[in-house]
């Protein structure tokens, strides 16, 4: 019997030792898209250990005493919550996982800068996922929250929080190694002929994240090392009495933290730059003054920590200079804003699953951003500080702004990495349970702050109950809403439509191949583009002064301008 | 023929009215607990300014996107474009400026706001000092502090000596040698407490009096205020300190 290959079947250059097909995934590849789907899915996966934690949280909350775990169950349950959902879904997959899949046909690039490198990245963070999960089975889990704050932290269990100190370091140094690479890609990578104010907006994005990542997170490493410190040498860091100062502590973990807000939502900035514009058919609006704003945002960022310490006695003129950073922030990302607004003013609008997350995400994000300006503001925050009030603040931004627009970015590119469209039905079902779910989940809990609920809590006073039932209700609805998620991402994966190359008739460099593109990227010479948003009639080609502002709209329809 | 109403006039009649709900709206809210301290009702005028801030802006957001998804909607079938406008300098300005100023304006009058209910008193005043007892040993942090020989008929603040601990607080009433898990305090009068804590970092709030300080192990801190209202207020700590709560 002889096996006989068809030219195109047959392997090009000889056995590989890299695992082909659904194996490479698994595998230490160094392809970039390959990368950047292992920090999606396992970021997914993250996700869902994450919300079943949040589900716990909630069933606690339907009732005013602490019924449904024991109080100490209950603190590892909201820490492991914060860590999964923080450093291991909204980080690794805003940065790592689109980043990789798209910053390299940005700039023209068939991979990344170091190739190897990035897979270490990745492949620092299944075991450290593993370890911090694991810490609940092998001891305690953490139980001092996210923020960890010392001396609480050096009083409880102390395997658990050396558990959850080494596993935040091996993600922070996955995120600095991401880091480097994105802003060694984006700077040195270019395509020739490639003009830094020529690139997508998210390449600015991620440049501006990635330079606060660098910045930042190595002085969250070396806080966490002198913590270890303190709790196993028992040495004097942050331990007041051993003449240690606990808020010194927080002045560093902050000044890591705060960056890290913008970390999680900058390149969620980014990529609705990139989705709007082909959704609306119109360029993106302001494409220079969206570069000073990421610019502005980032230096801004690294000058606001302490608003997360207007209650630890902190100098008033301190207290001062951070109200007016933090509240000056406001402006560039309100610029962006508008900018978006702009954008989808007289465009020609797709109102499909990617775009409804797009617009869902500023709606969201501009009422977390109104109660962010609000909490800046020192009296007003005196009261609601470490309140549920705080919870729906970042909760609004961090869920309602990085998270809808990473399921925007999903309906957007799944076309691209599969070759299949997703179903637009089951996308907007899945659109308006989240929609709905969230705001019901999170917008009663401002006024759980406002009337005295502190966070961190399993037992309340009833007078909170019904509120919290409404809040739990919604939590019901927005793990109810992955379900329409999953089934459409699986089930298109194989009976999906095809979708073409491009079907969206996009004009950034990943459309101009094929879907899925090949290992190279682009068969030949990649694409040199000059106007990634070039969408639309040029003004010029209409008069303005004798049509009214209805005919310009419409004149687009018969004639179809694009290159 | 009628001639129609010029689009400048209709945004401006929208802005307008936009302006005025939300003032309105800013005006007429309830979202927080009864005011019983003096400097609660400062507290809520803030709020209500914030609110009404808040209101304008999101309210007139969630209007153009909502409109701009109805008008500008495209039919699966029309593939046409909009018209390439990639920018506007003097709009950009202008939507840079608004919003610089009114942070601005809000940050200035938040200070002011700050500045009435007390939180500008400089650190190590020698009048703090002199209302608790072991001044000269050790330094003290300000909360907020409103001048207390200020009360209006020069009445002399009410010292409490506060621990904060895993998991209540207990409140020594120096002049009167007593010592309590509850806090009792006179009405109209102002009270100077002043916060320990031995174990952990912990969060002494009273919602009522719109009142929050840290409690931080290794800083006494002062904080005072003058209760207004009669009657049992919850003290919450809102600091995570371990698997209890404090009531
Ligand atoms: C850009 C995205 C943003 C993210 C991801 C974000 C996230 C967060 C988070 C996680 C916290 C709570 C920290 C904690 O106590 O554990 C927080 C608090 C705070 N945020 Fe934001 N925020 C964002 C935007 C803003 C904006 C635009 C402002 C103001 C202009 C702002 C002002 C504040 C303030 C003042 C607090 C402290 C509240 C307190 O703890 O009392 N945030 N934010
Ligand atoms: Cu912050």
């Amino acid at each position: 019997m002889t096996i006989s290959l068809t030219p195109e079947t047959a392997p090009a250059h000889g056995p590989s030792l890299q695992p082909q097909g659904w194996l490479r995934y698994l595998s230490f590849s160094t392809d970039h898209k390959v990368i950047g789907l292992q920090y999606l899915v396992c970021g997914f996966l993250f996700y869902l250990i994450g919300g079943a934690l949040a589900g716990a949280i909630r069933t606690e909350l339907l009732t005013p005493i602490s019924d449904f775990l024991p109080r100490q169950t209950y603190n590892e349950v909201l820490t492991l919550h914060g860590t999964v959902m923080i450093f291991l879904w909204i980080v690794p997959v805003v940065n790592g996982g689109f980043g990789n899949y798209l910053i390299p046909f940005y700039v023209g690039a068939r991979d990344m800068a170091f190739p190897r490198l990035n897979a270490v990245a990745f492949w620092l963070i299944p075991p450290a996922g593993l370890l911090l999960i694991s810490s609940y089975f092998i001891a305690s889990a953490p139980e001092s929250g996210w923020t960890a704050y010392p001396p609480l932290s050096l009083t409880t269990p102390a395997t658990g929080q050396i558990i959850w100190i080494l596993s935040v370091l091996l993600l922070g140094g996955s995120s600095i190694f991401g880091g480097i690479n994105f802003i060694a890609t984006i700077l040195k990578l270019r395509r020739p002929g490639l003009k830094l104010m020529q690139l997508p907006m998210y390449c600015w994005a991620m440049l501006g994240t990635s330079i606060l990542v660098v910045l930042s997170t190595p002085v969250l490493a070396g806080t966490l090392v002198l913590l270890s410190f303190d709790i196993i040498a028992h040495t004097g860091f942050f331990n007041p009495a051993l003449g240690g100062n606990a808020v010194v502590y927080q002045h560093l973990f902050w000044f890591y933290s705060h960056p890290a807000v913008y970390i999680m939502v900058l390149p969620a900035f980014g990529l609705v730059s990139e989705i709007l514009p082909v959704h609306a058919r119109k360029p993106l609006f302001g494409y220079t003054t969206m570069v000073y704003s990421i610019m502005g945002i980032v230096f801004l960022g690294l000058i606001v920590w302490a608003h997360h310490m207007f209650t630890s006695g902190t100098p008033p003129w301190m207290r001062l200079f951070f109200t007016i950073a933090t509240s000056f922030i406001a402006v560039p990302t309100g610029i962006k804003f508008f900018n978006w607004l702009a954008t989808l003013w007289g465009g020609r609008i797709a109102l499909n699953s990617a775009m409804l997350f797009s617009c869902a995400f500023i709606i969201n994000f501009v009422f977390g951003g109104i109660t962010g300006v609000a909490l800046a503001q020192v009296p007003f925050d005196i009261h609601v500080h470490d309140t549920y009030f705080v919870v729906a603040h970042f909760h609004y931004i961090v869920y309602g702004g990085t998270v809808f627009v990473i399921f925007a970015s999903i309906y957007h590119w799944y076309p691209k990495v599969t070759g299949r469209m997703l179903n637009e039905p089951l996308g907007r079902l899945h659109w308006l349970l989240t929609f709905v779910g969230f705001n019901l989940c999170f917008a009663p809990q401002h006024w759980l702050g406002l009337n005295g609920m502190p966070r961190r809590v399993a037992e309340y006073d009833p007078q909170f109950q019904l509120i919290n039932q409404f809040s739990s209700v919604g939590a019901l609805l927005m793990a109810i809403s992955t379900l329409p998620f999953l089934i459409n991402v699986v089930m298109s994966a194989f009976n999906g439509e095809p979708a073409g190359d491009n079907p969206w008739r996009a004009l950034t460099p990943e459309w101009l191949t094929s879907s899925p593109p090949p290992v190279e990227n682009w068969k030949g010479e990649p694409p040199l583009v000059h106007e990634p948003y070039g969408y639309g009639i040029k003004p010029g080609d209409i008069s303005l002064t004798d049509t009214s502002g209805r005919d310009l709209w419409r004149l687009g329809a018969g004639s179809d301008s694009r290159s | 023929m009628v001639m129609p109403i010029p689009p400048a006039i209709l945004t401006l009649l929208l802005g307008m009215g936009l302006v005025l709900s939300g003032l309105w709206v800013g005006q007429n809210v309830s979202l927080l607990p009864l005011d019983a301290s003096s400097n609660a009702p400062v507290y809520d005028e803030l709020f209500k300014v914030l609110f009404s801030i808040g209101t304008i802006l999101f309210i007139g957001i969630i209007g153009l996107i909502v409109y701009s998804l109805v008008r500008f909607r495209r039919r699966p079938s029309d593939l046409s474009d909009g018209v390439a406008i990639e920018g506007n300098l003097p709009l950009e300005i202008l939507w840079t400026a608004i919003p610089a100023i009114v942070v601005l304006f809000v940050g200035i009058y938040s200070y002011d706001i700050y500045e009435r209910m007390g939180g500008m008193t400089p650190l190590n005043d020698h009048s703090l000092h002199a209302a608790h007892a072991d001044a000269s040993d050790s330094r003290t942090w300000a909360g907020i502090s409103p001048a207390m020989a200020e009360s209006d008929d020069g009445m002399a603040a009410v010292p409490v000596d506060v621990t904060a601990m895993q998991f209540a607080f207990i409140f020594h009433y120096p002049d009167a040698g007593i010592t309590s898990g509850e806090l009792h305090v006179p009405l109209g009068q102002p009270v100077a407490l002043t916060l320990k804590a031995n174990d952990v970092i912990h969060a002494f709030w009273v919602p009522q009096f719109r009142l929050k300080q840290d409690v931080i192990p290794g800083q006494p801190t002062l904080l005072s205020f003058t209760p207004t209202r009669t009657g049992r207020f919850p003290i919450v700590c809102a600091e995570l300190c371990g698997p209890a709560v404090t009531s």
